[in-house]
């Protein structure tokens, strides 16, 4: 790859980030060449701060990390101070302070791979390139890292190799690719041999299966081409926001606020210059709805943005892609480049004279809170990716301070069914408050994991029935976020009023340990809190040495009490969503699964803790004094 | 949106407040105090710790970045809300290593004073973090212990807006994230004893350390000993109703 010279592009149309072929050891920036680079790559980004995600990504993939010198030289190119790019570099995942391998193998390590033969894929991948996970190989050919849900909880255990997807990882398969890249593979060739043959489409499938299990009439099924953006085109902006209003469209993100209302905020602000984002930050574990989205609608979920922008106002869109989704951003450049082509970005779209919109991906590195909207915007910044105070919010004051609009993939996609079919066939679908149909991302201890697309209303039992889950005996309804349900919530409903979800369905058997799946998340929201506020970035870490206590055994009854009350400062006092539903897994449990809890307390005695060991507590000045106790040691005189 | 002022009630007293005032500008003014720690007069708010949270007409919100509104209805004082800065207040404790008796910033830490007035009595609930990191003395008049610091970023943004020098930032994520100095070390940067971020009044607890003068003011006489973090902003409020 270092001989390939790079050219120099526009800022809409990013240069494909080349990957590694592992032949060629990464330049580790100790030559005189390495300042020159990172001139060029931040040139390449007009030596714009906002840029410096993807001035970092670009450095972090020709050098294998961010070094100190590489720091210096990018802060004074873009005129920003050093500890300023070291916020940003030492904030996301992906970005390295450290050299990693030419080939850095991440392993998902999401509970439902732990369940599906995690430990059998790391064990081959360890034993055949001969570096335990952690670490990079001391020729700085390879890394290996754990990395949390990468969105192929359908098709567990899945790893990225640099950017390459590879699921259904068996002991045998692990070994064999593990194997083929020592052997100077590429990760491509695996995919396919004849990977640069193929289309961006082909690739992205090549690699991932859909796995679309049950495709409903809104999303899955037929989609005529843009009709939707051609009915829009001869509407006002007026018309189109209460058309979307009308429909009862929530956002399908997560948080399920009005779509309606966020775009009649943007356009009636005065700014001329506004912004579409699209989120597809798909992070919450268990959720792969945007992925099958992106892939197999990814000229929806652009026609939706189009009729967005064409609202509100705006001349400029942008898709924030996970970088777990790295495999799919050929595809989706290729897609907006037949678009422009067809007319249907750029300038004059669909011959309506003033009707300009054109969009750019921002690829993210590793970061879940990103995708609460205003984390976004700062990510889009080239900021660390915290969110943002509120207010003002996003649609009045957004990217760079301009409105801007943020919503899902998935509500992107409805948006533009709505304006072709109409507001009326939308409701007929669903319940009450909860209009439309909904994808669900089914995964974990069922037959047929995959992605279901499904009216809202239907019970937890009627979507185990379809997914083949009659083993269940818990389901995670909405991720790590959302709630935790036994056997006997299984008649509750997917709505909005009752279990709201942004799509994730977890499905945990009756062999399942529920303390170690809610440790699990709870480490997942430690590793993934921004640290900006005190009780998330601090409390859940006490959440998660809790239930290890009772994991442990070491826990009593008061540590029901404490978790409660610990549970609710954090989720009252916390910035961003993030830690108003990070104790979600264990106040669920603790509502849904008690004996779970009070099985493993022991109760305390003579006012000592059943649970504390004096005999271990004193063992250390024993050692130092170099005597027994007086108190505790019968044999004392001995 | 109109300039004329308005009022709103904190606790059932009603109190004024202009367009563009948090919740904590306006009832500084009135002589209420909000619990802070992160917040601190002349830097912009952050809204970090969190220990300025409120009900505002039922809601959770940080009263120093969440604008006073017409017929707002604040809750401050409750049993509820300083049972939960207790806890933030207990947080911070326990992320870093704060032991009073050898500090120097005793007495006028506003850590230490908060947690007496938020009447953190007895011994603590969480498990202590024990943060081991190396303390940099390179600067001939300015030491950091970051193992003391509550990241509330009061030297970042005094360094950054009032000093023009940017000589502390964040960097990591999550239980990670700490403030560091935009070098090496604090003595390759140009940092000055007598920058406004190096000021006493700057870092709330004993992080930033100001060498050779830590003990000049004895025990007992230090800011907080004579009565509890709040009194300065409380006393505007009787005098006033004194009047």
């Amino acid at each position: 790859m270092e001989a390939l010279p790079e050219a120099h592009h526009g800022l809409m149309n990013d240069p494909k980030i080349p990957s590694g072929n592992g032949l060629t050891p990464p330049d580790r920036g100790s030559n005189g060449g390495a300042d020159g680079a990172i001139v060029e790559i931040c040139t390449r980004f007009g030596n714009d701060k906002h840029r410096m995600l993807d001035i970092l990504l670009a450095v972090q993939d020709r050098f294998r990390w961010i070094s100190p010198e590489a720091m210096e030289t990018i802060a004074e190119q873009t005129g920003q101070s050093r500890i300023q790019v070291e916020g940003v570099a030492s904030f996301y995942h992906f970005l390295s302070q450290e050299p990693k391998g030419a080939i850095t193998i991440r392993i998902c390590d999401d509970i439902v791979d732990r369940y599906t033969g995690l430990a059998d894929a790391v064990a081959a991948f360890e034993e055949e390139l001969g570096i335990a996970m952690g670490t990079t190989s001391a020729d700085g050919r390879f890394s290996l890292d754990y990395t949390p849900c990468i969105g192929m909880c359908d098709q567990a255990p899945a790893a990225m190799v640099n950017g390459v997807i590879f699921t259904r990882l068996t002991k045998q398969k692990a070994r064999s690719i593990a194997a083929a890249l020592r052997e100077g593979a590429s990760p491509e060739e695996l995919i396919s041999p004849q990977f640069e043959a193929l289309s961006p489409y082909e690739r992205a499938t090549a690699s991932v299966d859909n796995n679309i299990l049950h495709a409903g009439e809104v999303l899955l099924g037929p989609v005529p081409q843009d009709a939707g953006l051609e009915k829009a085109a001869v509407l006002r902006s007026e018309q189109i926001i209460a058309t979307v209003e009308a429909s009862g469209l929530r956002g399908c993100g997560g948080a399920g606020f009005t779509s309606g209302a966020k775009w009649r905020f943007a356009a009636a602000e005065a700014d001329p210059q506004k912004y579409v984002f699209c989120n597809a930050d798909e992070g919450e574990p268990g959720t792969f709805k945007d992925r099958v989205l992106l892939t197999e609608r990814a000229d929806l979920v652009i026609e939706g943005m189009t009729i967005a922008a064409r609202a509100i106002g705006a001349k400029e869109g942008l898709i924030y892609l996970r970088g777990e989704y790295a495999y799919l951003r050929d595809h989706l450049e290729d897609v907006l480049a037949k678009r422009r082509a067809r007319g249907l970005l750029g300038s004059d779209i669909l011959d309506k004279p003033g009707f300009d919109f054109d969009i750019r991906i921002q690829m993210g590195a590793g970061a879940y809170i990103c995708g609460e909207e205003g984390a976004l915007i700062s990510s889009c910044e080239g900021l660390p990716g915290e969110p943002k105070t509120r207010p003002p919010f996003p649609v009045n004051r957004g990217y760079l301070g301009h409105p801007t609009v943020v919503n899902n993939v998935e509500t992107f996609c409805h948006a533009a069914r709505i304006l072709d079919q109409g507001a009326q066939w939308f409701q007929s679908m669903g319940t009450e408050g909860s209009n439309g149909t909904k994808l669900f991302s089914i995964s974990g201890d069922c037959r047929n994991p995959g992605i279901y697309e499904l009216p809202y209303g239907m019970s937890v039992r009627d979507v185990l029935t379809l997914a083949g889950g009659s083993d269940a005996a818990a389901v995670l309804v909405g991720g790590p976020s959302g709630t935790m349900v036994g056997r006997d919530s299984f008649e509750r409903l997917l709505s909005f009023d009752d279990l709201a979800t942004a799509g994730a369905i977890v499905v945990f058997s009756g062999e399942r340990n529920i303390l170690e799946i809610v440790e699990y998340y709870l480490g997942f929201f430690v590793h993934e809190s921004c640290g900006y506020c005190t009780p998330c970035r601090v409390g859940n870490v006490f959440l998660q040495k809790t239930i290890q206590k009772f994991r442990e055994g070491n826990a009593d009854s008061s540590d029901v009490a404490y978790l409660r009350d610990l549970a609710s400062t954090i989720i009252e006092t916390s910035r961003c969503g993030l830690g108003m539903t990070s104790p979600n897994p264990i106040l669920s449990t603790l509502e849904n699964f008690p004996l779970v809890y009070s099985a493993t307390t022991k109760e305390n005695e003579g006012g000592m803790k059943a649970t504390f060991d004096i005999q271990a507590a004193i063992s250390g000045a024993r050692t130092i004094a170099k005597r027994r106790s007086y108190i505790f040691d019968k044999d004392f005189t001995q | 949106m109109s300039d004329a002022a308005f009022t709103f009630t904190i606790d059932g007293v009603t109190i004024t407040a202009e367009p563009g005032q948090s919740i904590m500008d306006a009832a500084d003014a009135a002589g209420i105090y909000i619990p802070r720690l992160c917040d601190h007069e002349g830097l912009r708010h952050q809204g970090g710790c969190r220990v300025c949270t409120i009900k505002a007409n039922g809601r959770s919100a940080a009263a120093c970045t969440q604008p006073a509104a017409p017929d707002l209805v604040v809750e401050n004082e409750s049993e509820h809300i300083n049972a939960m800065r207790r806890n933030l207040v207990e947080m911070l404790f326990h992320e870093g290593n704060h032991l009073c008796p050898i500090c120097e910033a005793s007495g006028n830490c506003e850590l230490q004073a908060m947690a007496y007035r938020l009447g953190m009595t007895e011994p603590t609930k969480f498990p202590y973090l024990e943060p081991c990191r190396a303390v940099d003395a390179s600067h001939p008049d300015i030491a950091l212990d970051t193992n003391r610091c509550i990241s509330c970023g009061r030297c970042i943004r005094a360094s950054q807006d009032v000093d023009g020098k940017g000589i502390f930032g964040y960097v990591g994520r999550g239980i990670h994230r700490r403030v560091a100095v935009n070098g090496p070390d604090l003595a390759h940067t140009d940092a000055e004893v007598t920058d406004h971020a190096m000021s006493a009044e700057v870092c709330p607890v004993g992080c930033i350390i100001r060498k050779r003068v830590g003990f000049s003011t004895p025990i007992g006489e230090r800011e907080f000993d004579g009565g509890l973090i709040g009194q300065d902003i409380e006393r505007k409020r009787s005098q006033g109703k004194g009047q």
